[in-house]
């Protein structure tokens, strides 16, 4: 009994100590009036690292670079945030939605971020959105597909400038119909979890709006991360589709499009692959000609050719040997809105600092340059962006030994994402009215 | 019962209580989740005493942690209270359900059956779309009794919440195990055909101990959820069973208290990685956990034993 | 009737797969005693070495056929480094210790391995597609298959006869199977079980490692594919029974199968079909279909 309290009180005292300890290797910060600190999420480790992890990091790390140094082209050629220069501290987004939630109140409450730009899986964006509103911190969704963000509930503090995963899926809908007119049957091939089972209903979904008459095939839905295919690539060999839609991506994709490429799958189907463009440089001859590319949005090789987008795939290129891909814009894009927001915010108050209420006003319904295209807040009460979405025809280039996009087609943001008061899955079921692609 | 241990642990308890006014938001969450964690630690240390260590314990933590959130999402239950013992109780049952197998099964089959059910669900829950899915889904705030907190004050309250449900089964399973249930646990991780000639059916005592070990970690999964704000399948995920088992081996089966003292490390350990080393947080749990097992065998409970033996093996002894 | 010739060689491939996966793992179960979580490390070093062998290899322009072997080769000589550093520096340490607290201890070092790759390799994923791309296809009917996948299948049952008679007729082997049988009865018969145990993990690693490099070129060598690998492991391994080689090549092909047939049949519960076989087969062999139940000691 007496062993029993001694060991509790002592270890009782240990912990406290460690504790103590903990905090005072971060201590809370003086905030110092000539920076801005934003805190940065994004995959450091595991196998969402390499694909859209690093490559966010990297824009960050080069955008930021040259905000501070003032060489951005402009509009955005002002130094920092309104003059203010940027500081960042990078956390990794891996573990538990319980780690990513603490992690999350250690950057606003311990740290003292003055707005947090991040949040690459959709679990982690709907578990920190909450929290973001709770501790009324500014936060900017930088890569995460659900539309249930703001579908949900109404926002104030949580942006996402980049557009949702539903025009995505919308706009290759609309490709595979403007270009192969004569479907009859599709399958599909999604990983079994959130992004590829909405990926999949939101195609199908457009699908049975715009060509009635085509019928669903086989609808695969591996493992996440499972790596061999060789089941489904038979099931798909003796099936009779003309389209294959898939939105794995990086390693599931390279992956599949190895072991395809084996088989010759790509002889028999088109293979429509909604991410490929962020590992069509590794894949090189392996995708088939005529597969059909997406992006995510106009970014990487589908971006518009604006000073803004050859200035970045430039020093991105520079810096790290490799194109930017759509990750990279999706992160320099929300750093950007952000500067937009808050810079509209500045100049309100004659160039003052402007306090997160603020940016918070003058960040709704914004409309900005971006990279790729030119993002609207339009929906999610003005905390959604919209953005032009296109999709191109892979051809691979055999003189130069890499992969061109052809055949370049443009959906304007009104055509494949849902009006402001409507949401996604009711807009596509209630076959996509309001939809405006001239 | 108002020995000198429960004395100090309800002074230690009303401590912590007090500290948590001084403390900013940030470390109140962060002990709220270590607290909430230690609960189904506690319920480990019940299983390891008896030589079992399951790999699939995140079963009921995410079975109480989806009793809750499915309550507060389709029948708009928000008390902390009846969630709590919903999520409890629901992790209870299925406990009681998979003990009739698990039961049967030692060692390292023990380990892997457990670790095929959690799976199981897993694979079950990630097909539910009407659930989220992976993305899973947000709890709101409960409230307590009427009282609905906000902000920092609801921080608080899940504190109290957390630190009151801690204080209540540490009592409980203080006496646990000094029953003769609790007691019999050596011997049946030391030899148990010994213990069932003593006409004790080992079988029964293990699956009254995977119950109680369930409960617990559904209890935690509850706290877990209401203080997370969301669930989703990873909670049931191998490596979030992993996760609990590696805090029980810091904490060390000696006592309740390493439970509470092993969670709250490994959560201050693995914050302090994530913001100095947020690149090779794994290697440096890695190595926390390689260096506990080849320097505390006993795990962090047995430091306090240890400090407390080296004054007496100063002097000379001359009796061994 | 086609789809049961294409779920008999989609099952048999992907029994090849795990069948190289688990076959080093129930090694060193079986003569160490020892769920060996790292084996999934093992796994993924051998698929990066594979990798960066064919980089060196292929970026010279050397033949073609040469370049799987160095990759094999590369990949198994990671694995016998790794596997003796691992042993030397920390298992025998814990020699005699809980059995679970081994298992946590090879999940300490796959943690930090984890790390390591980042490490070594960086974040970015590596690609190995020139053997299969060489070893190009065949038509049977409508399915089109891939030569590689008929040569893993081939390697895999090779390796399962070569298991079968090393044990069986080397002395290496005997001494294994005796050891297998009763460690202390055969240290006391004068075998150094030390040694033993130093080889045979050394020889599970570079199992371990040689099953990453025959699926490299499949697949996208990302991190975290080590993680996938264990589980898939341990499935096979207690379905067959642990610690049993002709266990480990059972498992793999029921679990291989009943995927394949998930697939073709029921895409919906193929997420969990592995884990409904492990469960059932527990359920009625609580040891696996080819463990013997140990002896109660009293």
């Amino acid at each position: 009994m007496k062993n029993y309290a001694i060991r509790m009180l002592r270890s009782g005292a240990a912990a406290l100590a460690i504790a103590a300890f903990a905090g005072g290797a971060a201590p809370v910060q003086a905030q110092d009036a000539g920076s801005v600190k934003l805190g940065l999420v994004t995959f450091l480790s595991g196998p969402a690292a390499g694909p859209f992890g690093v490559p966010g990091r990297n824009g960050a790390e080069i955008l930021i670079e040259a905000l501070n140094a003032g060489k951005v082209p402009a509009p955005y050629n002002t130094v920092g945030l309104g003059g203010l220069k940027i500081e960042t501290k990078i956390i990794d987004e891996s573990g538990s939605a319980a780690n990513v939630v603490s992690e999350y109140r250690n950057l606003v409450q311990r740290d003292q971020v003055d707005a947090i730009v991040g949040y690459v899986s959709s679990g982690n964006c709907l578990a920190v959105t909450p929290v973001a509103e709770e501790l009324k911190a500014l936060t900017v969704l930088f890569d995460c597909g659900t539309p249930r963000i703001f579908e949900e509930k109404p926002r104030k503090y949580v942006f996402r400038v980049t557009p949702h995963a539903t025009q995505d899926n919308v706009a290759a809908a609309r490709y595979v119909l403007a270009k192969k007119k004569n479907v009859t049957l599709y399958s599909g091939i999604n990983q079994n979890y959130a992004w590829g089972q909405d990926s999949w209903r939101d195609f199908v979904g457009a699908m049975s709006v715009l060509a009635p008459k085509a019928k669903v095939d086989k609808e695969l839905f591996p493992k996440l991360f499972a790596g061999e295919y060789g089941a489904e690539i038979s099931t798909l060999l003796t099936s009779k589709s003309q389209v294959l839609h898939t939105s794995f991506y990086d390693g599931d994709l390279e992956s599949f499009i190895y072991q395809q490429a084996a088989r010759g799958l790509g002889k028999r189907m088109t293979i429509l692959a909604t991410t490929a463009e962020s590992s069509m440089k590794r894949l090189g001859n392996k995708i088939p000609d005529g597969s059909i590319i997406g992006a995510r949005g106009s970014n990487g090789p589908l971006a518009r050719d604006t000073e803004l987008n050859k200035w970045f795939v430039k020093v991105y290129t520079d810096r790290y040997g490799t194109a930017p891909t759509y990750p990279s814009y999706h992160m320099a894009q929300s750093i950007i809105g952000l500067k937009a927001a808050w810079e509209k915010a500045a100049k309100a108050k004659n160039d003052a600092k402007p306090t997160i209420d603020e940016v918070v006003a003058a960040f709704e319904n914004l409309q900005f340059e971006a990279f790729g295209s030119t993002i609207k807040l339009a929906i999610g009460h003005g905390h959604q962006g919209i953005a032009e979405i296109a999709y191109g025809t892979y051809k691979f280039n055999k003189q130069k030994n890499e992969g061109e996009i052809v055949d370049v087609v443009r959906f304007p943001a009104e055509c494949a994402n849902p009006p402001a008061d409507v949401n996604a899955e009711d807009w596509i079921k209630g076959g996509m009215k309001g939809a405006k692609c001239d | 019962m108002l020995s000198r241990a429960n004395l100090i642990g309800a002074v230690l308890f009303l401590a912590a209580g007090i500290i948590g006014f001084f403390l900013p938001p940030w470390l109140v969450s962060l002990l709220t989740i270590a607290f909430a964690n230690a609960l189904v630690v506690l319920g480990l240390i019940i299983l390891w005493r008896a030589g079992l260590v399951p790999f699939g314990q995140a079963l009921y933590y995410c079975s109480g942690a989806y009793t809750v959130a499915l309550l507060a999402r389709w029948a708009g239950v928000s008390d902390a209270f009846v969630l709590l013992i919903a999520g409890g109780l629901v992790a209870g049952i299925v406990a009681f359900l998979t003990g009739f197998l698990l039961a049967r099964y030692r060692e390292i089959f023990f380990a892997m059956l457990s670790l095929a059910m959690s799976m199981i669900l897993y694979g079950v829950l990630v097909k539910t779309e009407t659930l989220g899915s992976t993305d899973g889904f947000g709890v709101d705030p409960p409230h307590f009794l009427g009282y609905a907190p906000h902000g920092d004050a609801l921080g608080f309250a899940l504190y109290w919440f957390v630190l009151v449900v801690c204080a209540i089964s540490a009592l409980v399973i203080g006496v646990y195990f000094k029953s003769v249930a609790g007691a019999l646990a050596v011997p049946i991780r030391d030899n148990e055909i010994r213990v069932e000639f003593l006409g004790i059916s080992v079988t029964r005592l293990i699956h009254m101990k995977l119950v109680i070990a369930g409960t617990l970690a559904g209890v935690g999964g509850a706290l877990a959820a209401m203080t997370i704000g969301h669930v989703d399948p990873n909670m049931s995920y191998w490596t979030t069973s992993g996760g609990f088992v590696f805090v029980t081996i810091l904490a060390g089966a000696g006592s309740v208290a390493a439970a509470f003292v092993g969670s709250l490390v490994f959560e201050i350990v693995r914050s302090f990685a994530f913001a100095v080393l947020p690149g090779f947080w794994q290697m440096t749990l890695g190595i926390v956990l390689l260096l506990t097992i080849l320097f505390l065998p006993e795990g962090l409970g047995s430091l306090a034993t240890r400090f407390r033996r080296r004054k007496p093996d100063t002097k000379p002894v001359a009796t061994s | 009737m086609l789809t049961a010739f294409a779920i008999l060689t989609d099952g048999l491939a992907y029994a090849a797969y795990l069948f190289m996966v688990a076959v080093g793992l129930t090694l060193i179960f079986g003569v160490m005693k020892i769920l060996n979580v790292a084996h999934g490390s093992f796994y993924a070093f051998g698929a990066y070495g594979a990798a960066m062998a064919a980089g060196i290899y292929y970026d010279r322009g050397l033949p073609e056929a040469g370049g799987f072997l160095f990759m094999i080769l590369l990949a198994m000589a990671i694995g016998l480094v790794l596997g003796l550093i691992l042993e030397r520096g920390v298992l025998r340490f814990v020699y005699g210790r809980d059995e679970v607290i081994v298992v946590l201890v090879t999940y300490a070092v796959f943690l930090i391995l984890e790390d390591v790759i980042v490490f070594i390799w960086g974040p970015q994923s590596y690609a190995a597609y020139q053997p299969m791309v060489w070893a190009g296809n065949v038509e049977i009917g409508e399915l089109v298959l891939s030569n590689y996948d008929i040569l893993l299948v081939a390697i895999s049952a090779g390796l399962a006869l070569f298991a079968y008679w090393a044990l069986k007729f080397t002395r290496y082997g005997r001494l294994l199977t005796v050891v297998i049988f009763d460690r202390e009865t055969a240290a006391a018969f004068g075998i150094n079980v030390t040694v033993v145990y130093t080889v045979t993990f050394i020889i599970g690693a570079m199992l371990g490692a040689l099953g990453g490099a025959m699926m490299a070129p499949k697949i996208s060598i990302t991190l975290g594919i080590g993680v996938e690998v264990i589980v898939l492991a341990f499935a096979v391994v207690a379905v067959g029974g642990m610690g049993s080689i002709e266990g480990a090549l059972v498992g793999a092909l029921i679990v291989g199968i009943c995927r394949a047939a998930a697939v073709h049949l029921m895409p919906q519960i193929e997420l969990f079909v592995i884990y409904a076989v492990m469960a059932l087969v527990l359920v009625f062999r609580p040891y696996g279909l080819f463990t013997r139940a140990q002896p109660r000691k009293i």
